[in-house]
C-alpha cells in the first residue's frame, strides 16, 4: 500500500499496530507463565501472572485512548477507517485474553495446594495449541494476512475438541474418586478459560480479516465444543 | 449471495433522474473527460469527487449545459434528463437550467434586493400569475431555504449585504424559485465556515426529499456526510462509483483509496 501524503500518519498507525503487538505478545507469555506455573506446580509464578495481567490493562487504555485520538484527529476513510475501529476491538479482545490467562493463573495457586490429579497432562497440549492460535493470529495481524487470519479461525475447531474431550475425562475422574473433586473442578474451568482464549484468537482473526478484506466474515465458524450436551454415566451402570 | 440479491432490487427500485451515457468532453485537443457512464438517482444526493482537474467539475457542468459557455468546448456522448436529451438540437438552453439549477462555489448573488434576487427567475419564466404569487413564491423558496427567519422582515434590504452563508442560502432560494427538478451545486461549502456549512448540509439533506443534488466537494467527509451515492474521477475518468458507505468505507478501486486515505498514488 501507497504511503500516506502525510508521513505522520504513517507513523500513528504503525504505532497504534505496535501497540497492539506488544499487547498480544504480553497475553501470550501471560498464558504459557500461567500454564508452567499448573506444569511445575510453581505457585510464586502464578502469582507473578495474577500481578502482570496490569500490564496489559495499561497498555489497552493507551490503546483506546490513541485510537480515539486518531478517529478525531485523521477522520479515517476506508482501509485506513477499518484498520483504527478493528484496533479498539482487538485491544478489548487481547484484554480479554489477558484476563483468562489471569484466572488460570489464580486457579494454579490452588490446584498446587491439592495432589496432583491425572488429567492435568491435557492441559499444556490445549494450552500450546492456542498460543500457537494467538501467535499465528499476531502474524497475520502484522503482515495483514486475511488467508493466514481464515487459517488460525479454522483450527479453532481443534481446541474445541480438545477441551470436549477432557471435559469428559474430568467428569469420569471425579466419579471414580470424589477426593479429586477440588483439583478436577480447578482443571475444568482452566481448561474452559482456555477454550474460550481461543475464542478470543478466532475473534481477532475475524477483525483482521475484516480489517483486510472490507467484509465481514460470512460462514459460521466449524465448532468442536459440544460439552453443552455431555452427559456422562457413573460408574457401575444403571440402577 | 444474498446480500448481491438485496442489492439488485434495490437498484431496479430506484428511479434515476438523470442518466449519462459514454459522456467525453474535449477543451479543443485536449480531452477532459471520457467515456463517463453514470446514473444520478431522484430524489437523493450523489457527491462527485476527485483531485483538482480529474473532470468532476466539467462533468457537472455538462448536466445543465454550462459547458456550452466555454469557447472550443464539444460534448459527446449522450445525457438525459428524464426521457429528454438535453443535448438535443430542440432543447431550450435557459428552460434546461430552469430544471437543472445551479448554485456556485462562491456565493453570487445579484447586486439586487432579497427580495429580487429570489423574484428574478420566477418573472423571468412567467412562473407567477400575480403579484401576491410572486410574493408568496419569494416566500416559500427562502423557507425552503432556511433563511426566511432571516431575512423575512427586510426583503428590501440587499442581499449582497449578507453573511457568506446566508447568501449562499439565498442563491439556493433563487434556484429553487423557479421549481428545477435537479440541482447542481459545484463546491457551495468551500467558502464559508463550519458553521454556514453546517446549515447547508443540513439543507441539502430536507431539500433532497423533493428535489435530486448533485454535488461536486473537495471535502471527503463532506461528501461522505451528504451524499446517498459517491462517484470518484480521476485523470478524466470516472473510477468508481458506489453508495456512499461502500466508497468511504471499502472502495475496490486502489486509486479511489488512495484518494479519500490521502495516499500517494
Amino acid at each position: 500500500m501507497p504511503q500516506h501524503i502525510v508521513q505522520k500518519y504513517d507513523d500513528e498507525l504503525k504505532k497504534l499496530s505496535t501497540l497492539i503487538v506488544q499487547m498480544g505478545g504480553l497475553a501470550e507469555s501471560q498464558l504459557s507463565a500461567a500454564v508452567e506455573a499448573i506444569v511445575k506446580r510453581d505457585s510464586t509464578l502464578a502469582n507473578d501472572v495474577v500481578k502482570s495481567d496490569a500490564k496489559i490493562d495499561v497498555l489497552r487504555n493507551q490503546v483506546d485512548d490513541f485510537a480515539i485520538e486518531l478517529l478525531a484527529r485523521r477522520q479515517p476513510l476506508a482501509n485506513d477507517l477499518r484498520v483504527i475501529v478493528s484496533a479498539l476491538r482487538i485491544s478489548s479482545e487481547i484484554e480479554r485474553i489477558g484476563d483468562y490467562a489471569k484466572n488460570v493463573a489464580k486457579r494454579a495457586v490452588a490446584l498446587n495446594q491439592a495432589p496432583l490429579v491425572r488429567p492435568v497432562h491435557a492441559i499444556p497440549r490445549m494450552a500450546a495449541l492456542v498460543q500457537a492460535l494467538i501467535k499465528d493470529t499476531l502474524d497475520a495481524y502484522i503482515t495483514d494476512d486475511a488467508v493466514k487470519a481464515d487459517a488460525v479461525w479454522a483450527r479453532d475447531e481443534e481446541v474445541d475438541e480438545l477441551y470436549t474431550s477432557l471435559f469428559r475425562e474430568l467428569l469420569t475422574y471425579m466419579m471414580e474418586d470424589p477426593r479429586s473433586i477440588t483439583s478436577s473442578t480447578h482443571l475444568l474451568f482452566i481448561a474452559k478459560n482456555i477454550e474460550r482464549i481461543g475464542d478470543h484468537a478466532t475473534n481477532i482473526a475475524e477483525l483482521i480479516h475484516y480489517t483486510v478484506t472490507g467484509e465481514m466474515q460470512k460462514e459460521d465458524r466449524p465448532k468442536g465444543d459440544d460439552t453443552a450436551y455431555a452427559v456422562v454415566n457413573a460408574p457401575g451402570g444403571q440402577r | 449471495m444474498q446480500n448481491g440479491t438485496h442489492n439488485d432490487l434495490r437498484q431496479s427500485e430506484i428511479e434515476i433522474k438523470m442518466k449519462a451515457s459514454k459522456v467525453g468532453v474535449f477543451y479543443g485537443e485536449k480531452q477532459a473527460l471520457r467515456d463517463v457512464d453514470l446514473n444520478i438517482p431522484a430524489r437523493s444526493v450523489t457527491a462527485l469527487i476527485g483531485p483538482s482537474g480529474c473532470g468532476k467539475s466539467t462533468f457537472l457542468r455538462c448536466l445543465n449545459r454550462m459547458n456550452d459557455t466555454i469557447r472550443d468546448c464539444r460534448v459527446v456522448g449522450d445525457i438525459n434528463l428524464d426521457t429528454l436529451d438535453i443535448y438535443d438540437n430542440k432543447v431550450d438552453v435557459v428552460q434546461l437550467r430552469a430544471r437543472v439549477g445551479m448554485v456556485f462555489q462562491k456565493p453570487n448573488p445579484f447586486p439586487k434586493t432579497i427580495y429580487e434576487n429570489v423574484a428574478y427567475g420566477p418573472r423571468i419564466h412567467g412562473l407567477a400569475e400575480s403579484a401576491e404569487h410572486l410574493d408568496h413564491i419569494v416566500e416559500t423558496s427562502l423557507k425552503q431555504a432556511g433563511l426566511w427567519k432571516e431575512v423575512g422582515n427586510r426583503l428590501q434590504e440587499s442581499g449582497t449585504g449578507l453573511s457568506g452563508g446566508q447568501q449562499q442560502r439565498l442563491c439556493i432560494a433563487r434556484a429553487i424559485a423557479v421549481a428545477p427538478e435537479v440541482i447542481l451545486m459545484d463546491e457551495p461549502c468551500s467558502a464559508l465556515d463550519p458553521i454556514a456549512t453546517a446549515h447547508i448540509e443540513e439543507l441539502m439533506d430536507e431539500l433532497r426529499e423533493q428535489y435530486t443534488i448533485v454535488i461536486v466537494t473537495h471535502s471527503m467527509q463532506q461528501a461522505a456526510r451528504v451524499s446517498q451515492k459517491t462517484a470518484f474521477f480521476h485523470l478524466g475518468n470516472l473510477v468508481e462509483t458506489d453508495d456512499t458507505k461502500v466508497i468511504f468505507t471499502n472502495p475496490k478501486d486502489e486509486r479511489t483509496q488512495g484518494y479519500i486515505t490521502g495516499r500517494f498514488g
